[in-house]
């Protein structure tokens, strides 16, 4: 894999996650909710603008032709990332799994051999460690709530769980940048992340999802049947009225 | 409105090497220039105070303003370009840049002592260690409402003793 596909993949994980929380506005449990979801979701929106910025000096192409005009089958993003969680719960649960990851992965990043790359990361980490107390809260505030809430918070975790095996399994070509390096090696960092989550995860008085099935494909263009419906509304603008400006 | 007994510490060392790298430039003049250019989200400070405003260099086009963002996906940047741009032109610069630069990423700790002192001026708990202080009474029995409340930089808090909702900018280290 080249440094370039790499800082792509990187850059479409966090636009296609900044995609999803900013659906949340206007649909969250209460208007701070809103915000909240529209903070973080600019977070990962302007996480995606810098990795593709970067991208474009790789030789890439511009951050509007990586968003706009790709169809999924191109787009390298995790499948975590896309998965609608259109219940608040599902929400919850992804951003646990996905803050507890980035905030390990990007400290690592942070000592990338590649100056830019450990230069986002570092910026990057910051606002992870952010999102990771709020997402921590929500789970031991719906986990240890009502019965509902509780058994909700539960079935939401192990619907999501299997997703999370690909954030630790490097697809192949990764491997030659790992050893350069560049990028972290995800597998090395499950132990501290389990540990993470399953501490957050005891306070909520919930249980570790016992389902062994996994899933992967997003490094290599095969996704779910979510992403192409979320691309098609995210780029209907662009490409109805290519190049129009306001 | 601002409490007497609310301490504001002294300058932190971060802001400390701006001030003295801003005192040694050449480029005196262009920092005083751009001291009337303010964050349009926080219009209580200018953008050297909140310390998105890095540096004034030359460059191969004459001038070079380096900025960095508060938060990656900060939707002030642009309305900063733009100002910063439109207030150099208007004291009759032409040749000159404006670069974004994200390494190393910025801190609280690089806004100025009058930062803070304006922030709670205006209404907003400014990002000073310890506990969180309401702006308009100064009490510290304060409560968090929300991690996030009008922009990425601002949790919601609720004053416990005169019960006035306040913003809190948080502290990012």
């Amino acid at each position: 894999m080249s440094l370039l596909a790499a800082v792509v993949g990187l850059g479409d994980d966090a636009l296609v996650l900044g995609q999803r929380l900013s659906a949340w506005c206007g649909k969250s449990p209460w208007l701070e909710e809103d915000l909240a979801m529209a903070n973080t979701a600019l977070d990962f929106l302007g996480r995606a603008r810098l990795l593709y910025g970067y991208a474009e000096q790789l030789g890439g192409c511009d951050e509007d032709a990586y968003a706009f005009q790709r169809d999924a089958r191109a787009f390298t993003n995790l499948l975590i990332y896309e998965l609608p969680c259109a219940d608040f719960a599902l929400a919850c649960a992804r951003q646990l799994l996905v803050d507890a990851f980035d905030v390990l992965h990007l400290e690592k990043l942070c000592d990338s051999a590649d100056a830019n790359l450990a230069g986002i990361a570092a910026k990057a980490h910051k606002e992870a460690r952010y999102h990771r107390r709020r997402s921590a809260a929500w789970l031991v505030r719906l986990g240890d709530g009502t019965a509902e809430s509780h058994c909700r918070m539960q079935k939401a975790m192990e619907d999501v769980w299997g997703y999370h095996a690909e954030l630790f399994a490097p697809v192949e070509a990764e491997i030659g940048l790992v050893e350069k390096g560049v990028l972290p090696d995800r597998a090395a960092l499950r132990p501290q992340w389990l540990a993470a989550v399953s501490a957050t995860l005891d306070e909520a008085t919930l249980e570790l999802p016992s389902a062994d099935w996994q899933v992967d494909g997003g490094r290599r263009g095969l996704h779910t049947e979510h992403l192409a419906p979320m691309l098609a509304e995210m780029q209907h603008l662009h490409r109805s009225h290519p190049g129009a400006r306001w | 409105m601002t409490s007497s007994n609310a301490t504001i510490p002294l300058e932190t060392p971060e802001y400390a090497a701006r001030l003295a790298r801003r005192q040694v430039s050449r480029h005196g003049a262009i920092y005083a220039l751009l001291d009337a250019v303010r964050d349009p989200e926080l219009p209580e400070l200018s953008i050297w105070d909140l310390g998105v405003l890095r540096e004034v260099r030359d460059s191969e086009r004459g001038l070079s303003v380096a900025i960095t963002p508060t938060y990656s996906g900060c939707p002030a940047l642009a309305t900063i370009r733009e100002n910063i741009a439109t207030c150099l032109r208007g004291a009759g610069w032409q040749g000159f840049e404006i670069v974004e630069e994200v390494r190393p990423p910025w801190t609280t700790a690089l806004m100025s002592r009058a930062a803070c002192t304006q922030l709670r001026a205006g209404g907003i708990a400014p990002p000073v260690s310890g506990s969180v202080r309401c702006p308009a009474c100064g009490s510290d029995e304060t409560v968090l409402v929300s991690e996030f409340a009008s922009t990425a930089c601002k949790a919601h808090y609720r004053c416990r003793t005169c019960l006035e909702p306040f913003d809190h900018f948080k502290v990012l280290t």
